[in-house]
């Protein structure tokens, strides 16, 4: 039976703890808001982005002669995952969710017999991945002193993407991130980005295109990947945020229970406390 | 009245400007162009230069860098990488511009896009502030 005074201070640093995933809560609401605020307001460049791609796709093939990050090298061999994850903590399962559907993908593809490398953006994911697949790094980018995404985050990881297809040390680059559904749901999601894939109908209105379609296509492309990058940074960070928020209304939910919890037993032995002595008293008087 | 089409501006970050002009100018690749009300469909490739928006409510200029322009009849659509409203630029902007163009121009391997980029900057340098 622990004493009144740790019972005391059980229940003081409990409350404590609350404190700070309540603040730590409405903290992430506020971030979760801009966050979704700017997610949304990338919707229209990637949207229109992905129409014109369709059409220009549609339109030119994956035939010969079609560019390379559209058709892909040919080859089929050397996977790179790019696993997109936050850099901090104290958001449920929001990071072992990417990670657990890039080990299986990985998993899987080694079973195929395909090598398998894996670029890293976000600090955590790269923690989770080292031990069992630290050997197959490429490369990581930190993301710790970015206080917001912007399009130039976007383009430096598919910079780093793209070096590595060119430099054919990659075949298929596929990117993994939450897709965020709602604050209790995030999906986590793999998309392949090279070759470039695009879902949607292609609707063939006849465009003219200056310079030439080829041109244009071959000029779009890295921004296309760029922009499907920001897309999953900007969903990803508001993932991040909503799963910290569900995270955190949990943990300050759970401490209020344990609060509870110790009052009572805090209660119940001080009041014990008090009966044991007024006993040995009346025994006492009733001895003489 | 003249007739007018939807003229929408975005960044990947945010939708810039939206608004019904009478008339787009338009840095095209191929050379500048003006889409009006009745455009034939056309998707052109722009280049560093100022964009500029004749509508309802006086003229806008935009300096954008590079990106897509989607004209059809009814509504011209520029998706531009980097757009700055024209009385915001300032010299110092420019100029950082104009130095990321030549850093990045320095690692391209296609050279006569990246020195036509440069040198399109450069000429943007000479014509906006004078």
């Amino acid at each position: 039976m622990p004493s009144l005074k740790d019972l005391k201070n059980k229940i003081a640093s409990v409350k404590n703890t609350r404190k700070i995933t309540k603040a730590m809560q409405m903290v992430s609401a506020a971030k979760l808001r801009r966050a979704q605020e700017a997610a949304e307001a990338a919707r229209p460049f990637a949207e229109r982005m992905t129409a014109v791609m369709t059409a220009l796709a549609a339109g030119v093939g994956t035939g010969e002669g079609a560019p390379k990050l559209l058709a892909g090298n040919g080859r089929d061999q050397v996977h790179l995952l790019v696993v997109m994850t936050s850099e901090r903590g104290l958001c449920g399962g929001f990071n072992s969710s990417i990670v657990k559907l890039a080990r299986l993908r990985a998993n899987e593809l080694v079973a195929q017999g395909k090598t398998v490398k894996i670029l890293t953006v976000g600090k955590k994911g790269r923690e989770q991945l080292r031990r069992d697949w630290g050997h197959t790094f490429i490369g990581h980018v930190d993301m710790g002193e970015v206080k917001r995404v912007g399009y130039v985050n976007a383009q430096a990881v598919a910079r780093e993407v793209m070096a590595a297809f060119e430099a054919d040390e990659a075949d298929v680059v596929t990117i993994f991130y939450n897709r965020f559904q709602s604050v209790i749901a995030q999906i986590p999601t793999m998309k392949q980005v090279i070759p470039a894939t695009f879902d949607g109908d292609a609707t063939t209105a006849l465009y003219d295109y200056e310079p030439s379609e080829e041109a244009i296509l071959a000029d779009l492309l890295p921004r296309s990947i760029a922009t499907q990058i920001f897309t999953a940074l900007l969903e990803n960070g508001a993932s991040e945020q909503g799963a910290r928020m569900s995270a955190m209304d949990n943990a300050t939910r759970n401490a209020g229970d344990m609060i509870t919890k110790y009052t009572t037993i805090y209660n119940r032995s001080r009041q014990a406390a008090i009966t044991k002595e007024l006993i040995e008293i009346i025994s006492g008087a009733e001895a003489l | 009245m003249a007739q007018t089409v939807q003229f929408d501006l975005v960044s990947p970050e945010r939708r810039l400007a939206s608004f019904a002009a009478t008339e787009v100018q338009i840095p095209g690749q191929m050379g500048d162009m003006t889409a009006m009300e009745g455009h034939a469909p056309t998707i052109t490739g722009l280049r560093p230069g100022i964009l500029r928006v004749i509508g309802t409510e006086g003229t806008k200029s935009y300096v954008v860098t590079g990106g897509f322009a989607e004209i059809s009849a009814t509504s011209v659509s520029v998706l531009a990488e980097l757009a700055v409203p024209l009385d915001e630029l300032t010299p110092a902007k420019l100029d950082a511009l104009v130095a990321d163009a030549c850093e990045a121009a320095a690692v391209n391997t296609d050279r006569d896009a990246a020195d036509k980029a440069v040198a399109d900057l450069h000429a943007l340098r000479a014509t906006a502030f004078v």
